[in-house]
């Protein structure tokens, strides 16, 4: 029987290679389809693209590789202008996340462990519930005769509804609305880990408490900014939902280029150019955070 | 002191209220009789007997309930195997690729996740013939994918607070590496598979760019059709729609909780009862 287990594979080899062998197929070969018809010409058929290679009378390889779907990509500035404009609108979110998420999660990490999990399960909970009607709620409460102008205008404060949904602002409360969690979480795990025995030495050494929180907490809880903010911002930059339900129709986001290029336009070659272009801008991020992670793990291994 | 726990509470407030009035206005506008959204005409309920006589959105419900229970299973066996590989078997071969390819999935934008998995199954269709069409496997295969690095983040984070030397004790006494798993680890790390599950399962259930881009004709999910519903404006029934996932959700997390506090207090007992009995042994030790 000895032969037998040297030819089977070791326990630990099956249990490495089926993920990985799902994640190599489902995730990671896709982005070298994706990259292949992004060079390819478009076409009316099913699938609408024209091959890259064919063999030509039957014996000559023939390989067509189109730029110009990426030529295209930078000379029309509509794709330029929709990147950038991507970028701030997931960065001015992000902020908000952390402005509004930091206290919060500093306030569940410093209350009683027994509240701290209640506090906890609440932040969570919306999470569970399904985003796309959680961002559909704002339609109803940001519409012109909807709940925050009619209170605005009971109030007094206002004798007009502004004009709150189809605008950027929307865009941003939902944006900061549906990630806040991703912020909150990360933010938690670190300020509730930290020691908080230095603070009282820095008390004791004559600090002031603000003078604590941004010379001893906020420095070390910089990698729950940095995980929080990257787990909020890269996902933004590509959302599609947000902006559609809650936006000005024409407000330039490439998730929804790439939508309409695949969807309305049949274009998969342009969808294609733009998710690669998307993706190189993404991949430092994503790297980051990935080690980001890593070292947060081997840290916790550590104690 | 005084100053900084009134921060604290103001801070916390305006935080639940941001996250919980859009959910609450939801719910009270569900039974609202008029078809205004926002304009109160009475209590009515019947936006619900509307809901249950729609057919488009119960086909669509019942569609999108199994793709997320199958998802939610196969994406927490999944994610097990990877948590454990990233938390227990050390570097090996190809590990910075896998624990990167565990990472991305989480904060790919949906628009390229699902644009380069319908070109691969457009592709594979060509070559293999597999899968033939798009429909419920397209969108399982898919939804796994993403939710499941949901299920290795929490499983391996679980798995790194775990005490080892359980394990390590088993494997001295003799057990084999599996046997180790299934009688030690895997009851320890439950709770954590559990929330796994519940978490693939909302995951799927809520997803609607990933399905429109791999689902086929004819086969559209819930969040599909509430898309193309509230893309023309509020509709009271997609309210009621609303409040009944809520209350679902809110009934799965208690008993949930239910569970594991349930789970725990076991979990300390036996310990008690150990430590009881430890006791004892050393007593009639100390005796003879």
């Amino acid at each position: 029987m000895n032969w037998l287990r040297r030819w089977l594979p070791s326990g630990r080899t099956v249990v490495t290679s089926v993920p990985y062998l799902w994640l190599l197929l489902f995730f990671l070969i896709p982005f070298v389809i994706v990259l292949k018809i992004s060079f390819s010409q478009s076409a009316i058929a099913m699938p609408p693209y024209e091959p890259l290679w064919q063999w030509a009378s039957g014996k000559m390889l023939e390989i067509k590789v189109n730029l110009g779907n990426f030529a295209f990509l930078v000379e029309d500035n509509l794709y330029w202008r929709s990147y950038l404009n991507s970028i701030f609108v997931a960065g001015v979110s992000t902020l908000g996340c952390l402005l509004i998420g930091y206290p919060m999660a500093y306030a569940m990490a410093r209350s009683s462990p027994s509240t701290r999990n209640i506090l906890l399960l609440l932040a969570i909970l919306p999470f569970f519930t399904s985003f796309l009607l959680r961002v559909y709620a704002w339609i109803g409460l940001l519409k012109n005769n909807g709940l925050v102008n009619n209170a605005l205008m009971a109030l007094g404060v206002i004798d007009q509804p502004i004009q709150m949904l189809q605008t950027d602002f929307a865009v941003y409360i939902g944006m900061v609305y549906s990630y806040l969690p991703f912020m909150i979480l990360p933010l938690y795990a670190n300020l509730e880990k930290m020691d908080l025995t230095l603070l009282e030495a820095a008390a004791d050494l004559g600090s002031k408490p603000w003078e604590a929180f941004i010379k001893v907490t906020l420095p070390l809880s910089m990698p729950g900014i940095i995980a929080g903010c990257l787990l909020v911002f890269i996902p933004a930059v590509g959302e599609f939902v947000i902006p559609s339900l809650l936006g000005d129709p024409g407000m330039l986001m490439i998730g929804k280029v790439l939508w309409t290029e695949f969807f309305n336009n049949r274009d998969w070659p342009v969808a294609s150019a733009v998710a690669i272009a998307l993706l190189l801008f993404l991949v430092l991020p994503i790297m980051y955070l990935d080690r980001a992670q890593n070292q947060a793990g081997e840290d916790g291994e550590r104690k | 002191m005084q100053g900084r726990s009134w921060f604290r509470m103001v801070s916390l407030i305006i935080g639940f209220a941001f996250l919980y009035i859009p959910i609450v206005s939801l719910i009270v506008y569900s039974f609202n009789a008029s078809k205004l959204v926002t304009v109160w005409g009475g209590f009515s309920t019947k936006w619900y007997g509307e809901l249950l006589r729609n057919e488009q959105i119960l086909n669509a419900a019942w569609l999108s309930l199994r793709v997320a229970a199958i998802t939610a299973t196969i994406a927490v066996i999944l994610g097990t195997l990877a948590g454990m590989v990233l938390a227990r078997f050390g570097p090996f071969k190809g590990r910075t690729l896998f624990s990167g390819l565990t990472t991305a999935p989480l904060v790919m934008p949906e628009v390229i996740t699902g644009l380069s998995l319908l070109l691969l199954f457009v592709t594979m269709e060509q070559l293999i013939g597999w899968p033939a069409g798009r429909g419920m496997t397209t969108i399982i295969i898919a939804h796994v994918t993403f939710s499941m690095a949901f299920v290795t983040v929490i499983v391996q984070s679980r798995l790194a607070q775990m005490d080892e030397s359980l394990e390590e004790a088993a494997l001295d006494l003799g057990a084999r590496p599996w046997k180790v798993f299934f009688l030690i680890t895997l009851p320890i790390i439950f709770p954590a598979l559990l929330s796994g599950w519940l978490l693939a399962f909302t995951l799927s259930l809520d997803d609607l760019v990933i399905a429109s881009f791999v689902a086929g004709p004819g086969s559209s999910t819930l969040p599909m059709v509430i898309f193309s519903k509230v893309r023309l404006g509020v509709s009271p029934d997609i309210n009621a729609l609303a409040t009944i996932l809520v209350v679902a959700v809110a009934i799965g997390v208690a008993i949930a909780g239910v569970m594991m506090a349930r789970q725990q207090r076991a979990r300390d007992r036996d310990a008690q009862m150990a430590l009881a009995a430890n006791q004892q042994m050393i007593e009639s030790l100390k005796k003879s």
